[in-house]
Formats: C-alpha cells, sequence, structure tokens
C-alpha cells in the first residue's frame, strides 16, 4: 500500500517539474502566445475529458451534457467575479458548486436510465441549460457576458488540472471507485452485492459536473466572455470523442487524447473546415482498428513514460 | 426461530401467478435445496427474495424482520447474498477486484478519505485486500488474482461468483443452479465445496438446482416447487418417494 503513496509522490515531483520546464520556456518565450493559449486549453480539456471519463468510462453512464454543466460553471464564476467582485478562486469555487448542484439534481432522476436513453435525455440537458442561459438577460443573453477579466493563467490551469485527475484517480482506487466500475461492468451484479448502484451514479455524475464546472471557469477567465455559443453540444462531443478515443475507462488514455485532438485542432485551425473531416476519420479509423480507445481501459504508468524516454519529463501522464 | 420465513408469497405477472402461495421456513444453519420441474418458478422465487422483484402479496421475513420493499442491495446489506443462474461476474476486472466490490458495503471510510488517502483509507484498503486474498484462498483461487474474469474456466468462473457472493459476508447464501454445465467430477468436487462452506462458515444455504445427484446428497431438506406452488416438503428419501413429485417429474402414472 505504501507503495501507492511513494508513486503519488514521483508522480507529484514530476507534474512540478513539467510545470517548471513549461513554465521556463513560456518565460524564456520559446513558447509563443499562440501555444500558450493552446497549452491552457490542453489544460481545460484535460479536466473535461478526465471528468466525463469519470462518468461515461468508469460508471458506463453514457452522457452527452458535458458542455452544459461547463457552461453553469463558466457563467456562474463569471458572475462571482464580474457581478459580485469575489476573488478568483471564490468565483471557481462556485462555478464547481453550482454545476454539482445542477449535476445532482438532474442525475437524480435521469440516471434511471439506460444507455441510449439516457444519451438522449443528457443531449437535451446540456442544450436546455444553454438555452436556459441564453434567455437570461443578467448575464447578457445571447450576446454573453462580456468583460470578464483574464484571470485564468497557466499555473491556475495546471493546477487545476493536477487536482482533477489526482481527485478522480483516488476516487476510483476506492472501495466508492470500484463500486462505480462494478455498476459499469454488471448493474445487476453490482446491486447484489451490496452497491447502492443510483447513489453511486449520483455521485459519479456530481463529481464530473463539478469538474466541467472549474473547466468552464477557467475557461471563461481566459478568453474574456462568456458565450452560450462555446457550449453547444459540439463542445460536449468534443469531450466524448477525446474519451472515446483514449479509452473509456482509463485517465492517461483521456490526458493523452486531450492532447493529441487539442494539438490536432490548433494545427489544422488555419483549415477550419478541414478540422471535423479529420476528426471523423481519425475516430473512424480508431474504431475499426481500436474499438477499445488508445489505451483500452490500462493505464500508462510514469514507469512506462520513463523507460521510453529515460527521464521522463511527462508528469501529466501519471496514475495510480 | 427460523431464519427466513416466508409465507403466502405470491407474484402475478400479468395474469400468470408465477409464484403463488410459496410457503418455506429455512433454520439457522440448515442446507436447503429447492427443485421443481423447468419453468416452475424457482428462480422467480429468488428473485422475489433478493428483491429483484415486488411480490404481488405475501410475507418475507429474515432474522425477524420483513424483507418487503427492500432493494436487492439493501436485501444484501441485511445479510442474504446470491449467485446467478447465466453467471454475473465483472467480467472486465480482475479477480481480485471481483471479490473486493463484495466488501464494497463494510467499508467505513468516507469518499474525501479516499480522495485525499487519509485516515481510515489505508488500514481499512489494506483490511480489504488481505479479506479478499483469504476468500480466494479458500476457493483455490489465489493463485488467478490478477487474471481477468471472463478469461478463467466455466468452472472457475462458478467458484468466483460463490466466492465474491461469500465476501459479502452473508448469514444465508442462495445458490441458483450452482452445478449448471459442470461435468460429474465438477459437480461433486462443489458438492463438497458447499458442505464445507456450510459447517466452516456456519451459512445456511438455499440452492436451486437441476442435479439430482447433486440435491439429494447434499441437501438436509429439500422443497419441491411446480407450477409456482410448493407442492412437497421434507428429506430427499422421502421427496424420492413422494408420489406428487413423481407425478410433476414423470407424469401421471397410467392405470
Amino acid at each position: 500500500m505504501r507503495i501507492k503513496m511513494k508513486r503519488d509522490l514521483s508522480a507529484l515531483v514530476a507534474c512540478i517539474a513539467l510545470y517548471l520546464l513549461v513554465m521556463v520556456l513560456m518565460e524564456t518565450e520559446v513558447i509563443g502566445s499562440y501555444w500558450q493559449l493552446n497549452i491552457v486549453l490542453i489544460c481545460i480539456n484535460i479536466i473535461l475529458a478526465v471528468s466525463l471519463n469519470l462518468i461515461t468510462g468508469f460508471t458506463g453512464q453514457f452522457s452527452i451534457g458535458h458542455a452544459g454543466f461547463m457552461a453553469v460553471g463558466a457563467y456562474m464564476s463569471a458572475v462571482f467575479t464580474v457581478k459580485l467582485g469575489m476573488s478568483f478562486g471564490a468565483g471557481i469555487l462556485a462555478g464547481a458548486g453550482a454545476a454539482a448542484i445542477l449535476g445532482f439534481a438532474i442525475g437524480l432522476p435521469t440516471l434511471r436510465l439506460q444507455g441510449d436513453y439516457l444519451a438522449i435525455a443528457t443531449l437535451g440537458l446540456g442544450e436546455i441549460i444553454r438555452i436556459t442561459i441564453l434567455n437570461i438577460p443578467y448575464v447578457g443573453g445571447a450576446s454573453g457576458l462580456m468583460g470578464i477579466p483574464r484571470y485564468t493563467n497557466f499555473t491556475w490551469a495546471f493546477f487545476a488540472m493536477i487536482i482533477t485527475v489526482f481527485f478522480i484517480k483516488n476516487f476510483i482506487n476506492s472501495s466508492h471507485g470500484r463500486a462505480c466500475i462494478s455498476i459499469r461492468e454488471n448493474e445487476i451484479a453490482a446491486e447484489a452485492m451490496g452497491v447502492d448502484t443510483t447513489k453511486y451514479k449520483v455521485i459519479a455524475f456530481t463529481i464530473g459536473a463539478a469538474f466541467a464546472g472549474v473547466a468552464g471557469g477557467l475557461f471563461s477567465h481566459y478568453f474574456y466572455i462568456a458565450h452560450p455559443a462555446s457550449f453547444t453540444f459540439m463542445k460536449s462531443f468534443d469531450i466524448l470523442t477525446m474519451v472515446v478515443l483514449g479509452g473509456l475507462g482509463s485517465i492517461s488514455g483521456s490526458i493523452t487524447a486531450a492532447i493529441l485532438l487539442t494539438f490536432i485542432s490548433a494545427a489544422l485551425a488555419s483549415y477550419p473546415e478541414w478540422r471535423m473531416v479529420i476528426y471523423s476519420l481519425m475516430l473512424i479509423i480508431l474504431m475499426i482498428y481500436r474499438p477499445q480507445g488508445l489505451f483500452g481501459n490500462k493505464e500508462i504508468g510514469l514507469k512506462i513514460f520513463s523507460r521510453i524516454l529515460g527521464g521522463g519529463q511527462h508528469g501529466a501522464a501519471q496514475n495510480k | 426461530m427460523a431464519l427466513l420465513k416466508i409465507n403466502k408469497l405470491t407474484k402475478e405477472f400479468g395474469g400468470l401467478k408465477a409464484v403463488s402461495n410459496f410457503n418455506i421456513e429455512i433454520d439457522k444453519g440448515e442446507l436447503i435445496g429447492l427443485i421443481g420441474p423447468n419453468g416452475a418458478g424457482k428462480t422467480t422465487a429468488f428473485n422475489l427474495m433478493t428483491g429483484v422483484y415486488e411480490p404481488t402479496s405475501g410475507q418475507m421475513d429474515f432474522d425477524g424482520k420483513s424483507l418487503l420493499g427492500l432493494k436487492p442491495y439493501q436485501v444484501t446489506q441485511r445479510g442474504i447474498a446470491r449467485t446467478f443462474q447465466n453467471i454475473r461476474l465483472f467480467s472486465d476486472l480482475s479477480v481480485l477486484d471481483n471479490v473486493k466490490i463484495a466488501y464494497h458495503f463494510h467499508v467505513k471510510y468516507g469518499l474525501m478519505e479516499a480522495v485525499l488517502r487519509v485516515g481510515r483509507y489505508y488500514p481499512e484498503e489494506d483490511s480489504i485486500e488481505q479479506k479478499a486474498m483469504e476468500c480466494l484462498k479458500m476457493f483455490k483461487l489465489d493463485d488467478r488474482r490478477d487474471e481477468i474474469a471472463r478469461n478463467l474456466p466455466y468452472g472457475e468462473q462458478r467458484r468466483l461468483e460463490i466466492a465474491r457472493a461469500l465476501a459479502a459476508q452473508p448469514q444465508l447464501l442462495l445458490l441458483d443452479e450452482p452445478a449448471a454445465g459442470m461435468n460429474p467430477q465438477e459437480t461433486h468436487e462443489l458438492m463438497k465445496m458447499i458442505r464445507w462452506i456450510r459447517d466452516e462458515l456456519k451459512l445456511t444455504i438455499l440452492l436451486i438446482e437441476h442435479d439430482m445427484s447433486l440435491v439429494m446428497g447434499v441437501c438436509e431438506r429439500i422443497y419441491v416447487l411446480d407450477y409456482g406452488s410448493i407442492i412437497a416438503e421434507g428429506t430427499p428419501s422421502e421427496i424420492r418417494n413422494n408420489p406428487c413429485v413423481i407425478e410433476a417429474y414423470l407424469g401421471e402414472e397410467v392405470h
């Protein structure tokens, strides 16, 4: 057991090393402002993908309304900082809290549904959230909430990401996490083993929603604006793509896929019409040759990275 | 006092009475068989006991308290664990994790303790792992701990399912056709194992079985179910000579 703690510590050290490295590269302007933006986006996308993986990959509840929770976080945190003049930290926490409460309230009735029914319900739900926001003049309605200060920087995004990854990794490697996984594996058997399946589905949904809220808060405070058009179901699909690409039930897979897809869309930014074509081609090829995703439900650890690279600055891909 | 007492339990699916007037009484430490022809309602009876179905009418008392209206997980937490006729393992998980999940509702550490890995997390995880290994050792599956459950041979999957049910630390174990698909040799070993579990762990066991040699060989008392109601009850030799039972299985004698 103590090995776990040691691994956690070495992963943390690697993370800090990675942070310092990127920080130095940013300060010395080796990484320009365009890639800085993408690195922050990567961190936000990792938070989104890992939190959705908890719901869809580990607990097996197919959800395509993740952008809705992100929107709630984005708006709530912006309301806290812009309208109420609170600090950024309080804003992020408020965004996470609001998304969690909503996730709980919505999860309780909808998680009785299974498979495609749940997918449709969550799809509708994401749209309901977006359209509700669109019709609230207090937060700017269709033109969005403007004038949000840029509080998010690499440090915030990076450490929020690390907290998310550690939180979800530790949750999954506990008895509570095993209860969630057992629901994915066989709901009837899980129930017969004394697992309160409704409770754990709702817990997973709430935690996932909360971290989507954090990501939303970081997002709106990076781009100066919270706009309903950023949180359409296309955004939900983007996140789902990352999770499926990386492997349902693999945190390191989600991280890798988030990095990969963010880079690809950044590289394709000058050909926006080709972006979705390449995206879908990639998915089709992956589904044919590797239906379980890049990593399946396996985790890639620091060990493998250090073996491959003989050192390993790749702290972002640590795991259990 | 009876550990499990079921009185006039009835379940109707629309117009079909799957189980009607089902009465059963099991004392602590007994090893009881429930037999009956195909479609007699044996598995429905199990599903009623474990809360999968809600009975139309009747009473069920376990350990002096009613089981009516409980959800399956609550029934398990009360102390009734079961296995399934068609194996339902967590097939993509390791053998060890399959068993670990059964300890879930005994775990006391909270969510934050798990996430921060403080407090009771490490001690309890250690003890779960230890108990799970002991449980696997009992079923001679300890050298398979890291195997993915779906890759086990059929007989071992059956054994793992029983091991997992026992890991939930029940008072009453319900086995739904544990010998289904096993060869005579495996059935014989299973028979020995079931008796050993009962004696060693001081459990009460109720099993559904088609294999007559297993039921007759291992059970102390047998209930016979036909068309949803109990038609006979008694020791194996009584059941063997009971005309009602022979009729249910073989049809009426020609005069």
